[in-house]
């Protein structure tokens, strides 16, 4: 009987969900069969997302809220685990985003022709379960140690091809930056249990504590979250370590993993009943800077998945941008700004869950079938990949923020908050607006670039040209994401039921006094419009030259033998802006030297440089490296000393505490 | 009602028209007779009716770059107002609407020259979103301005907002961002001194070299979509430069349509008097735009 009670309970529904996308890889790790693990693993991720999609949404849609004690006996106070709006709200990217890559993953990293799969699987199903977690836990050890489950299984997935030394230092970088950013948060919590005396998270609006503290534990927080979701200059470890994963996991870290960051400031900021003004401020500078240089940088990159991790800082600084724009607007008490950010901060939550780990998955089918991360090597698979290509099209259009796709819907948004502070007597916050209309067009850039490139044109290598269609199995979430991308977009009032009540539960004042300035039935109608034209028109015009096509090659300017080879690359496609941009954006160019009549072949080539890390912070860690060698004594490699080291600590501990 | 049928008819005739002025306006400084006004629409006329030459190394995104582009710019037709009369469609935000419909154009446009596998259109698709990148933020900072002079989100009443009174009390922020939105209005549609859409060197050119490919009807549609942009960017510049209201309806028809008669003669204008722009010094200009823009908001905070 009390199977089914629980059963009935949405919120119990919602916990097993969770312990079964933890338990989905353990089948894997004891089974011989390693294919039979691998679906046995999206079965259960599977099953996991029928069992808490729907209660997700009834939870959200309904209103209902849930709250468990464990029982544990860890000295850190009781253990709550509780379902509140905004947590709901970010287990929905969750649930979307694993079963999707469990599913992708039979195709994409199939038992047969990877050594890595159990890992792999068993590390995804824990990533999973750890964010989860994370955003149900409401208390700060708990917390802590989700927090720590969900760094290291994303470790152990990014390094599953730890054979390759690239992937090997891209994990290391994000371990270093994950554990520093832990640091912040330890200290966090650390603050708050002095200040509240049990680790259990304050409720909303009840820590009144002094300005000056305050502002201590807000920077901690934008340190901790902040550098998990990768707001410049914070990023430094984001783009390496989404490049080298698999697609999959890249499409969870990229797509799910940068919003727990996310949910981890907004819980914060839920803690304090006063936001001073300055956080807006924050927040927002912090989160338009990094929308801009992040798509700057992506723009010049030939990678397509760092392109695509480039374009992750930039949507997350649209999202903080709309966080920041909310606190602004609550501090001078303008709803209507307040409203506007924090729906478009969310709403924008939504739509990068979908679109990115769409564009992944589309960079991981690109991947496997040319052989290579390299734009500048690809080309014509179009041809060869025609769902795939399609698809990609979709969510390049999508990422873009152009309509009738979802990311137009809630870069709207934003922009209706800014124009609307036109109106005010210092505009400041208007001026928002035209540095998102730049972050646009360079989106509009970088995706073009990665689309044409890859995609259109001739194959430039004999890889691209062999290219082969991605299987069912991979093409069936990326239809999925790709539908629910073009439903927000025509119809983003289905989203904003998903964001209405997590803006209630954050601002309880907001949701009943700010209404959607603009009527939802316009984007329908404008994306509707524009998509049957278009399709009138193409097809009036295939009728028409119908029978009068003649094909020839391509106009080469009265050049007769032309190449794959003279095509425009992913390079050269971003020099042109890279060159405006100055000094933001490097490149390195390695060229041999021509030399004598009859010079030999030489080889020419392009890499687009972290001016950041090549450039500052490099030089610093190599002087600190230096200045600290001598603590490297200390690390030695013999286990049995560090064993005496951990006893000294405790020791010493112990006598502190006494 | 009538407004409408008025507006739609003005919006898909009137175009091509405004090329032909231009042609004219460049031969008379020439000193050659030149095409008829119509020229355009004979030119238009003839490519429907010819076959198309395909690529071997397109797919269907090479047919789809025209008619995407051409179906967004129809649509963002609907938001303008022409002259004092409301546009058919009009909501908070569609001004940004308006600007990211020409920004799917541009993704399609570019994207179907790369499809083309020819160095020279990816040149020139480089080229053009990287320009546009530039100009959309000068766009969007007039946009601000015309919101905070009218307190709307809309460009039927924001548009309409500036009458002879408003020009009395902002007329230099106003002249700031005309001058800022003319440029705009070239760069965006490859006029010179940014772009020649004559020239007969590929390596030079922007927008036509991008089209080097496309024949036939799709090469109208091009066309077409190409006067249409020019006919709309330029109708956010006149409603603002002629702030004149006759009060009788038929008569503010004909002012508007002697209004752009009288841009393009403009643009025929600088045509005919300005060089090319190195490719270098074009981000110059654009960046110098913005600042007028940046400028004329100044202006109306102070």
């Amino acid at each position: 009987m009390l199977f089914f009670d629980m059963m009935r309970d949405p919120a119990s529904l919602v916990l097993c969900a969770i312990a079964l996308a933890g338990c989905s890889g353990l089948p894997g790790l004891v089974l011989r069969d390693g294919t039979l693990g691998q679906r046995l693993a999206s079965v259960a991720a599977l099953l996991s997302s029928l069992l808490a999609l729907p209660s997700l949404l009834y939870l959200l849609l309904g209103g209902g809220e849930a709250s468990f004690l464990l029982n544990w006996n860890l000295p850190f106070g009781p253990c709550e685990v509780a379902l509140d709006p905004l947590s709901v709200f970010f287990l929905i990217p969750i649930f979307l985003v694993f079963p999707a890559g469990s599913l992708y993953a039979l195709g994409y990293w199939p038992a047969a022709s990877h050594s890595s799969q159990r890992s792999v699987t068993f590390f995804y199903g824990l990533l999973a379960c750890a964010m989860a977690l994370v955003v149900v836990s409401r208390n700060g050890a708990l917390f802590m140690m989700s927090w720590e489950i969900m760094a290291l299984s994303g470790y152990f997935l990014l390094v599953a091809e730890h054979g390759e030394s690239e992937v090997r230092g891209a994990g290391t970088v994000y371990l270093v930056a994950s554990h520093l950013g832990g640091a912040a948060l330890l200290f966090l919590f650390a603050s708050l249990f002095m200040i509240t005396g049990g680790f259990g998270f304050p409720a909303a609006g009840s820590l009144a504590v002094g300005a000056g503290l305050a502002g201590a534990l807000f920077w901690l927080a934008l340190a901790g979250f902040g550098s998990k979701a990768g707001l410049m200059p914070l990023h430094l470890w984001l783009p390496s370590a989404h490049a080298n994963a698999p697609s999959h996991v890249s499409a969870l870290l990229s797509g799910v993993m940068l919003k727990i960051g996310v949910y981890g400031i907004l819980r914060v900021i839920s803690f304090f009943p006063e936001r001073p003004l300055w956080w807006g401020g924050v927040l927002t500078v912090a989160g338009l800077a990094s929308a801009v240089m992040g798509i700057c940088v992506a723009s010049a990159q030939k990678d397509i998945k760092r392109l695509l991790a480039y374009s992750s800082i930039e949507n997350l600084g649209i999202i903080c941008a709309g966080i920041g724009m909310f606190l602004l607007g609550q501090g001078t008490g303008n709803q209507r700004l307040a409203f506007l950010g924090l729906a478009g901060a969310l709403f924008h939550v939504l739509n990068h869950v979908i679109f990115k780990p769409l564009l992944f998955f589309c960079a991981g089918s690109v991947m496997h079938a040319a052989g290579t991360r390299d734009l500048d090597r690809m080309g014509g698979l179009a041809r060869r990949l025609p769902y795939t290509a399609f698809f990609t099209l979709c969510g390049a259009v999508a990422i873009c923020g152009l309509p009738p796709f979802n990311g137009f819907a809630s870069e709207m948004l934003l922009y209706l908050g800014f124009f609307g502070e036109a109106r005010a007597g210092q505009p400041f916050v208007a001026l928002g607006a035209p540095v998102l209309a730049l972050v646009g067009g360079v989106a509009v850039i970088s995706f073009v670039k990665l689309y044409g490139i890859a995609f259109l044109g001739e194959p430039r290598t004999a890889e691209a040209a062999g290219a082969h269609e991605a299987a069912g199995t991979m093409l069936a979430p990326i239809a999925v994401l790709a539908c629910l991308a073009l439903t927000g977009g025509l119809f983003p009032q289905l989203f904003l039921a998903l964001v209405q009540p997590a803006i209630r539960g954050l601002a309880p004042d907001l949701a009943h006094a700010a209404v959607l300035p603009i009527a939802p039935v316009w984007f329908a109608l404008a994306g509707g419009s524009v998509i049957c034209l278009a399709a009138i028109l193409f097809l009036f015009l295939n009728a028409k030259t119908k029978g009068r096509t003649a094909a020839a090659s391509t106009w080469g300017c009265g050049y007769l033998r032309p190449s794959p080879r003279i095509q425009y690359t992913g390079s050269s496609f971003g020099a042109f802006f890279s060159s405006l941009s100055g000094s933001l954006i490097r490149t390195r160019i390695t060229v041999g030297q021509v030399a004598g009549l009859t010079p030999a072949a030489v080889r020419l080539s392009y890499h687009p440089e972290e001016t950041l890390l090549h450039r500052v912070v490099l030089p610093v860690l190599n002087v600190l490296g230096i200045g600290c060698a001598f603590v490297r004594r200390l690390q030695h490699g013999e286990v049995q000393i560090y064993i005496l080291y951990i006893f000294v600590t405790l020791m010493l501990l112990l006598l502190w505490v006494h | 009602m009538i407004d409408t049928i008025f507006h739609v008819v003005l919006v898909l005739a009137m175009p091509p028209l405004l090329l032909g002025v231009i042609g004219k306006t460049k031969a008379a400084f020439a000193g050659r007779v030149g095409a008829p006004f119509l020229q355009p629409y004979y030119d238009m006329g003839r490519l429907m009716k010819k076959g198309i030459v395909l690529s071997d190394s397109t797919t269907w995104i090479f047919r789809a770059g025209p008619v995407v582009t051409l179906a967004a710019t129809l649509f963002a037709a609907l938001l303008v107002p022409l002259g004092k009369h409301p546009a058919p469609i009009s909501f908070e935000g569609d001004m940004i609407l308006f600007a990211y419909l020409f920004a799917l154009g541009r993704f399609f446009t570019t994207t179907a020259a790369l499809d083309t596998a020819s160095s020279f259109e990816g040149m020139g698709a480089a080229r053009e979103v990287s320009f546009s990148c530039l100009a959309e933020p000068t766009l969007f900072f007039a946009l601000i301005t015309l919101t905070r002079l009218s307190g709307t989100m809309s460009l039927t009443p924001m548009l309409q907002h500036v009458t002879l009174p408003v020009w009395m009390g902002t007329g230099a922020s106003l002249i700031l961002l005309l001058a800022g939105l003319f440029v705009v209005l070239l760069a965006e549609n490859c006029r010179i001194p940014f772009d020649d859409p004559n020239t007969h060197l590929e390596l030079t050119m922007i927008h036509e070299v991008m089209v080097l490919d496309h024949s036939g009807p799709y090469f109208c549609c091009v066309l077409y979509g190409a006067a249409l942009k020019l006919y709309l960017l330029g109708a956010l510049f006149v409603n603002i430069a002629l702030p004149f209201a006759s009060g009788n309806a038929y008569l503010d028809w004909v002012v508007f349509a002697a209004g752009m008669l009288l841009l393009a003669v403009a643009i025929g204008v600088v045509e005919s008097v300005m060089a090319r722009l190195r490719l270098i010094r074009v981000p110059q200009l654009l960046v110098a735009a913005l600042i007028l823009t940046a400028f004329s908001l100044v202006l109306v905070v102070r």
